[in-house]
């Protein structure tokens, strides 16, 4: 390649002043993080597909990263707080109906937003949950199985408990048998701890979950359950025997 | 063995188009490509609470159709023009070959560019998905960038300028990805409210989409994201692709062969 000629210096310093004023200026003016409060509406099924130009399943993936930047780190009950429920279960119906075999939409709101301390959003996400499970029982069970036990222990929604059990049980025939004998769970007075230790621990003996990423997160939940005394590897979760 | 003149200029036209691309820095566009996705996909999939090799080959494989696309149909078209403008393509035509020979010339040579293109996105793609699937995958993706490789040439022959050039060839690849969408959303809306305005718009979305291939079900990322790809679709894909560059070579030809040098 030619060296070509050299640069005036007024033309060097002119670049150089410029890619300054530039830096400085996006220095000044921070991107206002996403936030609870700023998660739009879910565009119309219509709109997304037309959108994706035929690449569903990679928008669905890319809408649940969106989502998932607006509650700030997963599991931050604060932020969760401040966000409009109604919209983040109509955003996860829209990823699934993108990708009806996409499980992040239910992992998050079974793992995610079903763990904000507020019963009316946990209700809004289990509702969530039990119309997408009654769409695809067989792929979905694990989420139904969860939900149960959130009904059971955060809620203390005996009633809601034994319905997700018994709809797992009647519907969900290819579910293992731990998972169809879930009302037995429902109605044993174990805590919440050792129950989802328990539904966790069967999850992953399964071979359910493999990510990592999830693999982290529940061992993560375990950890925040056992208190900060005890922590829980991901390799290293065992079944409970059930 | 003596081949025939035709034979033999059109062989040296392709390689002449495979080689000027080289030049163009096609391989390190590719490269920066391949890099910046990857890392881009990595990026992503770590910020997944779950499916993180899901998303990871989701999102890759979206980018990487999107930009080998985007890259075939420049070169297509910055070729086509640089050659017109440069009056070579006169001098070519002049030679004893015919007008077909040095048309199919070029599009064996586009069609090399787009192998080049897709060998790179399939490889990348191996490593998220079953080799099978991502074999499937990259048999779509070559079929995508010769049908775009082969309009771009279709529409830079035609309009002689590189931007409405790329505009069109812009235009025509999203409907093309969508035109499926878009008959869906107008039959819905004539079932809904069966008027006239609605069934012309319905008519009008079968025409389009009568038209034109249909590239969204040519690499689909649910073959690499769940393994559904099969024979029978990428032989539906092949089948397709050989109509339309068939059609577009055809439309190619007629506009040569109209116009005075």
């Amino acid at each position: 390649m030619a060296s070509g000629r050299p640069v005036p210096l007024k033309v060097a310093l002119a670049l150089a002043a410029a890619l300054a004023a530039q830096v400085s200026w996006h220095a000044l003016h921070p991107v206002p993080p996403a936030t609870a409060l700023n998660l739009p509406p879910a565009p119309s099924l219509a709109v997304l597909r037309l959108a994706s130009l035929g690449e569903e399943a990679a928008l669905a993936r890319l809408m649940m990263l969106s989502v998932a930047a607006h509650d700030g780190q997963a599991g931050a009950a604060l932020s969760l707080r401040a966000l409009d429920y109604g919209r983040v279960a109509t955003w996860l119906e829209r990823m699934l109906a993108l990708d009806p075999r996409a499980r992040a939409p239910l992992a998050a709101a079974s793992e995610v937003y079903a763990a904000v301390p507020d019963p009316a959003r946990v209700r809004t996400m289990l509702a969530f949950i039990e119309r997408e499970f009654a769409a695809d029982p067989a792929r979905r069970w694990p989420w139904l199985a969860q939900a149960a036990l959130v009904a059971r222990h955060r809620l203390h929604d005996l009633p809601l408990a034994r319905r997700y059990a018994r709809e797992l049980r009647l519907r969900a025939p290819d579910a293992p048998p731990w998972a169809r004998q879930m009302e037995a769970f429902v109605l044993e007075e174990m805590d919440e701890r050792e129950a989802a230790r328990a539904v966790i621990g069967a999850l992953l003996g399964s071979g359910e979950i493999t990510d990592p990423n999830e693999l982290r997160f529940l061992a993560r939940r375990l950890d925040e359950m056992n208190g900060p005394a005890r922590r829980t590897e991901p390799a290293a979760q065992s079944p409970p025997g059930l | 063995m003596t081949r025939s003149p035709g034979l033999r200029i059109g062989v040296t036209v392709a390689l002449d188009t495979l080689r000027e691309a080289l030049r163009g820095r096609f391989a390190w566009l590719l490269v920066a490509l391949a890099a910046g996705g990857f890392a881009l996909s990595a990026f992503l999939g770590a910020l997944a609470l779950t499916e993180t090799r899901e998303t990871q080959a989701a999102l890759l494989a979206a980018l990487l159709r999107l930009a080998c696309a985007a890259i075939v149909a420049v070169f297509v078209v910055a070729s086509i023009v640089r050659e017109a403008h440069d009056k070579q393509a006169e001098m070519l035509l002049a030679l004893p070959a015919g007008r077909g020979a040095w048309l199919l010339g070029r599009l064996g040579g586009f069609a090399l560019l787009a192998v080049l293109a897709a060998l790179p996105a399939g490889l990348l793609a191996a490593i998220l998905a079953p080799p099978v699937q991502a074999l499937l995958w990259t048999t779509g993706l070559l079929c995508e960038l010769w049908i775009v490789a082969a309009f771009a040439a279709f529409c830079a022959l035609g309009l002689g300028h590189a931007a409405p050039a790329l505009c069109a060839t812009g235009g025509f690849y999203l409907l093309a990805r969508s035109a499926a969408v878009l008959q869906w959303l107008a039959q819905d809306a004539t079932q809904r409210a069966p008027d006239a305005g609605q069934r012309y718009i319905a008519t009008a979305a079968d025409g389009v989409a009568f038209l034109l291939p249909r590239l969204d079900a040519f690499a689909r990322t649910e073959w690499l994201l769940y393994g559904t790809g099969t024979a029978t679709d990428v032989g539906a894909v092949l089948a397709q692709t050989a109509i339309f560059l068939a059609l577009l070579a055809a439309a190619c030809l007629v506009d040569l062969h109209r116009r005075r040098f």
